[in-house]
C-alpha cells in the first residue's frame, strides 16, 4: 500500500493534491483500488456544481462492487477528468496519478482538517 | 476462526488478497482478476475449490436414494464415472441446493455441493434417509482437496504435468471422470470452458498445485470464478435460486426430469405450481454503470430483477442473469435501475460464452 507523503487523505480513502493555483486534485488511493480491484466505470461529478463535505459526488464501480466517491471539502467542481473515465483502469495501475476531478474548496483551511500520510496509513491497516 | 484449505499457504505465498468467503479465508484475486478471466478464455487457470465438500453416497439402496433425492435422474448414469447436474429440492420444490452427481462404482457415488450449504444439505440428505429407511452412508469427504483446472489448454497441462492421466483420459467425454489411483479427474466445470477438475488428498495438493503452476497454468481467484460462470449462463445458489425458488423459475427445467414416472422429493410441487418467471441474460447497451443483483428490471410484461450482474471482461459490456415476467422475448429492449438512472439493455438467451466464443451480439 502506497501513501506518499506530499498528499492528505480521507477516512473514506480520497486522496487530495493541493495544486499551485489554490484548487484540490482528488482521486482515490491505493489502498482503496486494491480493495475493490479491476475498475470498468467511473461516473464523474457535474462541473460547476458546489458539493457538501463527505457528500457522495461521483461513482467508481469494478467488476467486483460500486462505490461512492465523497467531496474530501466542501467546494465547487473546476475540472473532470474525462480521459480517466473512458479507461477507469488506469486507477488500478498508478492511483495517485490518475485524479478524477478537481475542485476550488469554499475554505483553503479546510484541508487541514484531512489525514496525513502515516495518520491514513494507520486507517487503512485497520 | 475461518476455515482453510490445504492450499491456503501457498495462496499467501503467492499474494493473493484473501476474503471471507461464507466462512472461509478464499482467495479472491491475486493480482487482477480480469487478467485471470483471460487467461482462463484463452489458456489455461486454476482455481482452489477445496472449499465445495464431495459427499460419497456408499452401499446397498445408493442408487434408489439419490433417484428420489435428486430432481435430475440418476437413472442417466450408467458408465461409471459419468457425471450430471442436479438440484435437490425442498417438498416445496424450491432448491436446496445444486451439485454434481457422479457415479464412481454401481454402490457409490459422489455428489460436490457448495461451500455454504454442506450443513443444510448433510441434514437434508440424513433425513430422507430415515424416513426412506434406506441403508446407504452418506461420508463426507473432508480428507480430499479440489483443484479446478480450466480453459483450451488446461487438459494439456495437467497431461504434461501428470503425464500418466494422459492416455486414461484422452478420449474422456464431458461430464465424464476416471479414478487414477488417489486422484479423481472430472471434465467438468463452472466457466463454460474445457478442462479437469481434480478430487485428490488434501495432503497432496500442494505438490500438485505447484507443479500446475510451474507448467504455466494462472492461478485464478473467486473473482474470476464469478464473472467466468456468469458469462458462460451458469446459475450460483443463493444469487440465482435458493429455497425459495424452483428450478423453472431459475432457467434449470431442463435439469429436472418429469418425464419419468420416478418420484423425487418436490415433483408434487413441481407439477402443482406452473412456471412464474424465466431466468434470461441481459446485455447493457448503453455506458452508464455495472449491471448487479436486485437491480429491478422494466419490461413491457412487467417488473423483473437482476440475480446476478457484473462487467463481462469477454464482451467488454455489462452483464446480467434476470428473473423476468413470462412473455418477455429475447431481443427485448428493456430498461434497468442503475442508482439514479435508467440504463437501456437488451434481452438475450444465456451463455454469453462458450468455449472462447461470444455467442450473443
Amino acid at each position: 500500500m502506497k501513501t506518499p507523503e506530499q498528499l492528505k487523505y480521507t477516512k473514506t480513502h480520497e486522496w487530495v493534491a493541493s495544486e499551485a493555483e489554490g484548487t484540490l486534485a482528488v482521486g482515490i488511493t491505493d489502498h482503496a483500488q486494491e480493495v475493490l480491484g479491476d475498475m470498468v466505470f467511473l461516473e464523474l461529478p457535474a462541473m460547476g456544481k458546489r458539493y457538501a463535505q463527505g457528500e457522495a459526488c461521483a461513482v467508481i464501480e469494478s467488476v467486483k462492487a460500486a462505490s461512492d466517491i465523497n467531496m474530501p471539502v466542501a467546494g465547487v467542481v473546476v475540472a473532470v477528468n474525462e480521459d480517466l473515465a473512458k479507461s477507469p483502469e488506469r486507477v488500478n495501475a498508478d492511483a495517485y496519478a490518475a485524479w478524477m476531478f478537481r475542485i476550488k474548496p469554499d475554505n483553503p483551511g479546510d484541508i487541514g482538517n484531512l489525514m496525513d500520510a502515516a495518520a491514513y496509513a494507520g486507517h487503512a491497516a485497520k | 476462526m475461518l476455515k482453510t484449505t490445504p492450499l491456503n499457504a501457498a495462496h499467501r505465498s503467492l499474494g493473493a488478497r484473501m476474503v471471507d468467503f461464507g466462512g472461509w479465508d478464499m482467495p479472491v484475486n491475486y493480482g487482477s482478476q480480469i487478467e485471470e478471466h483471460h487467461a482462463v478464455r484463452r489458456d489455461a487457470g486454476m482455481f482452489d475449490v477445496s472449499h465445495m465438500l464431495a459427499i460419497d453416497v456408499h452401499g446397498d439402496g445408493a442408487r434408489a436414494f439419490l433417484r428420489r433425492t435428486l430432481a435430475n435422474n440418476v437413472d442417466k448414469l450408467r458408465e461409471p464415472g459419468s457425471a450430471l447436474y442436479s438440484c435437490m429440492l425442498n417438498h416445496a420444490g424450491g432448491v436446496i441446493d445444486d451439485l454434481i452427481v457422479y457415479l464412481l462404482s454401481e454402490e457409490r457415488f459422489r455428489l460436490v455441493v457448495n461451500a455454504g450449504r454442506t450443513g443444510e444439505d448433510l441434514a437434508w440428505l440424513e433425513s430422507i434417509r430415515e424416513r426412506l429407511g434406506v441403508a446407504p452412508e452418506l461420508l463426507p469427504r473432508h480428507d480430499l482437496a479440489m483443484i479446478a483446472v480450466q480453459g483450451p489448454l488446461a487438459r494439456a497441462r495437467v497431461w504434461q504435468t501428470l503425464p500418466g492421466t494422459r492416455a486414461p483420459t484422452a478420449a474422456m467425454r464431458s461430464f465424464h471422470s476416471a479414478q487414477l489411483g488417489e486422484l479423481m479427474l472430472a471434465r467438468t466445470g463452472y466457466t463454460g470452458e474445457d478442462g479437469f477438475e481434480l478430487m485428490l488428498p488434501a495432503g497432496r495438493a500442494p505438490l500438485l498445485w505447484q507443479r500446475l503452476l510451474d507448467c504455466g497454468v494462472k492461478p485464478c481467484g473467486l473473482g474470476a470464478r464469478d464473472t467466468l460462470r456468469l458469462e458462460a449462463g451458469m446459475n450460483l445458489w443463493g444469487q440465482d435460486m435458493d429455497e425459495s425458488v424452483s428450478p423453472p423459475d431459475a432457467g434449470l427445467a431442463w435439469s429436472v426430469d418429469l418425464a419419468s414416472a420416478r418420484d423425487f422429493v418436490g415433483k408434487a410441487a413441481l407439477l402443482a405450481h406452473p412456471q412464474q418467471w424465466q431466468l434470461l441474460g441481459l446485455v447493457l447497451t448503453e455506458q452508464g454503470g455495472v449491471l448487479r443483483g436486485q437491480q429491478k428490471v422494466l419490461t413491457p410484461e412487467g417488473e423483473g430483477e437482476i440475480t446476478s450482474g457484473t462487467f463481462s471482461p469477454t464482451l467488454e459490456r455489462s452483464i446480467a442473469l434476470a428473473r423476468l415476467p413470462m412473455g418477455v422475448e429475447t431481443g427485448a429492449p428493456v430498461q434497468v435501475a442503475v442508482r439514479d438512472k435508467q440504463l437501456a439493455a437488451k434481452v438475450v438467451k444465456p451463455p454469453f460464452v462458450r468455449n472462447g466464443r461470444i455467442l450473443v451480439n
